[in-house]
């Protein structure tokens, strides 16, 4: 038995036959050629036809993995379609009456060192895209066509590196895993991989000899390895391994498009909680109702200035846009004595955790609090939005919310931009406000309970002393009494109540969160299929 | 002549996608566009999109967009629309 590590793309176990995937050997050598005008000719056409084959390339990767993953052979069409690579292209066989094939190979490689030499990975991995476009040049001027995969029964493809073109063009039934040498996460054929659901590793420290066709081997993503030659004690294990993980998955994934509903009919919504833009991705994929939490400290942390209106904007937009109508909460800034940027100014203090933040920085420094609301109510054009305050103790906090909230609503109508209504609520996560929480229902549209700092200041617990541990209890009956006083007081007003802290993923609770009354549960996007599962087998 | 300035939000920078739709939308135009990245000082023609792509332009990063030509006006319009959509 043998064992490589690689970096995973894709948690997943397969198990099978490899398959050494060579691409076709060219077999052009450097000519000096004596007609410069035909040769351009000869270029020209092959370069069409490369063309044409991107295109075929696109659509066909626009039904399999969509828009975003497919956009990259129209960038590759653009890179072929590019004066200053075709200028080089020319200038070398003109001045040197050099063959195209040696012209495109030379120039290709050129090309791609720049983006090699750059101080980004990202831009670091488009040097495979440069040598990608001129191969498939090269092999249309050989009169090659594309290297395929000859075999009947599914294999583990295991490469070099694998180009975006070669690895859309496999058969998907064909294919139980990628292991390549090469190759980064950030790649797009990790990319097309993971939106393909095949299990894969790159960055293999391993040598790929022709050797290894045909033998057994396994690949756990989830270990991030690749066991060539398992023996009988290891198969078994990743066998079963992989036998959980297919029937886990397998159970979720038919949940999605399915209602969270009890078998006694009750429903619930399940919303995601998330922390920065690219989280959509993950919200979206686990079949969300909404977002019940966007938290906006990404937009504050890491960074040494305030963020501008038009950033923020943006980075809203983009979310609610991507949620196509289905709601969007978004939490107003939540930045406190512990989680801190240097840049706002704040004394250290006694007791953070009681002190100068949330709600309290934004009531004390208006001009924070107005940018973000603008931003937040420019993108409210583009979908459903709510707003969600943190830290609310009394009546004239929301007051005085409202006040400001008007006021740029005014500012905004006057100034002629475009803006969005948004529903507007409050977390309920001090006890003072679950106790008063009668009196805030009839000033918001909302009530959504963090049962973190619920928990803390109801049991005056620090969650990040670990001495404190034995005290703890987050099912604490002063906890859940308080949860449903605010539901009730919620309900007799009218409005809507729901949880975005851990408590809410806590599946011993979901029961008893039902039978409150609750409307609505928001956690991590992985949570979302596991407790629908479990909503649906309660009654 | 028309400029254009915009700081870069996209995390991942002017990346492959965008980078192809800016190249795109700049090539409709009859005017010459020139995309600098104010942080290096390097310029390329917004047309072609290894030059544009190369610049490595990041999060964060201030660029500028030079118009000149007849169609200016409505291109450095259009292309600040785009920008602040895209980028």
């Amino acid at each position: 038995m043998e064992k490589y590590y690689g970096k995973s793309v894709l948690q997943g176990i397969a198990v099978g036959k490899l398959y050494v995937f060579e691409k076709k050997q060219s077999s052009w050598t450097k000519q000096t050629i004596e007609d410069a005008d035909a040769e351009m000719v000869r270029f020209s056409s092959a370069k069409e036809k490369a063309v044409a084959q991107l295109d075929g390339l696109y659509r066909d990767a626009l039904e399999k993995v969509g828009e975003e993953n497919a956009m990259i052979f129209d960038v590759h069409k653009m890179m072929l379609d590019d004066l200053d690579y075709l200028e080089a292209i020319e200038e070398r066989i003109r001045s040197e009456m050099v063959n195209a094939e040696y012209a495109v190979t030379v120039t290709g490689e050129e090309f791609s060192a720049v983006f090699a030499s750059m101080d980004d990975d990202y831009m670091k991995a488009r040097a495979a895209d440069v040598i990608d476009i001129s191969a498939r040049v090269v092999r249309i001027l050989e009169g090659g066509e594309d290297a395929g995969l000859h075999t009947t029964e599914p294999v583990i493809v295991l490469a070099d590196d694998l180009s975006p073109s070669e690895t859309i063009q496999m058969d998907k039934t064909k294919i139980l895993a990628f292991v390549t040498k090469h190759g980064s996460a950030n790649s797009h054929t990790a990319i097309l991989a993971r939106s393909l659901n095949i299990p894969s590793l790159v960055n293999v420290d391993m040598e790929i000899l022709k050797e290894y066709h045909g033998k057994e081997a396994v690949v756990d993503g989830v270990e991030g390895a690749l066991y060539v030659e398992p023996d009988e004690q290891t198969l078994a294990e990743k066998k079963r391994g992989q036998e959980k993980l297919f029937a886990e998955a397998e159970k979720l994934q038919q949940l999605i498009g399915k209602e969270n509903i009890t078998k006694d009919g009750r429903s619930i919504k399940l919303y995601a909680n998330m922390g920065n833009v690219e989280d959509v991705e993950k919200v979206l994929k686990n079949d969300a109702g909404g977002i019940g939490l966007f938290r906006s400290e990404f937009l504050y942390l890491g960074r040494d200035t305030f963020p501008t209106e038009e950033e923020q904007f943006l980075a809203y937009k983009e979310v609610v846009s991507r949620m196509e109508g289905k709601k969007v909460i978004i939490r107003t800034l939540d930045i406190g004595a512990d989680k801190k940027a240097d840049y706002f100014g704040l004394d250290a203090e006694e007791n953070p955790a009681l002190g100068y933040r949330a709600i309290r920085i934004c009531l004390t420094q208006p001009e924070i609090f107005k940018t973000q609301l603008r931003a937040i109510y420019r993108a409210a054009a583009f979908g459903t939005v709510s707003i969600m305050f943190p830290m609310i103790i009394s009546v004239s906090e929301i007051r005085r919310i409202k006040e400001i909230v008007a006021e740029v609503k005014a500012e905004l109508t006057q100034e002629g931009v475009s803006f969005g209504e948004a529903e507007l609520g409050i977390m309920i996560e001090t006890p003072a406000a679950a106790i008063v929480s009668g009196e805030l229902a009839k000033e918001v549209e909302f009530f959504s309970i963090g049962t973190n700092d619920l928990t803390q200041y109801t049991l005056a617990i620090d969650r990040q002393n670990q001495k404190l541990e034995p005290f703890y209890d987050s099912h604490h009956p002063a906890v859940l009494r308080l949860i449903q006083m605010t539901i009730e007081n919620g309900h007799k007003a009218g409005i809507w109540v729901g949880i975005c802290g851990e408590l809410a993923a806590d599946d011993t609770l979901t029961e008893t969160f039902l039978d409150m009354g609750l409307d609505e549960l928001s956690v991590s996007p992985t949570y979302i299929l596991k407790l629908r599962d479990r909503i649906r087998n309660i009654g | 002549m028309k400029t254009v300035e915009y700081v870069v939000a996209d995390p991942l920078g002017l990346h492959a996608r965008p980078a192809g739709l800016l190249v795109k939308k700049a090539a409709a135009y009859k005017s010459g566009v020139t995309l600098k990245n104010a942080e290096t000082g390097r310029s390329a023609d917004a047309k072609r999109i290894m030059g544009v792509m190369s610049l490595g332009v990041k999060k964060g990063n201030r660029i500028e967009l030079s118009i000149e030509g007849e169609d200016e006006d409505t291109a450095a319009a259009e292309l600040k629309a785009f920008l602040q959509e895209n980028l």
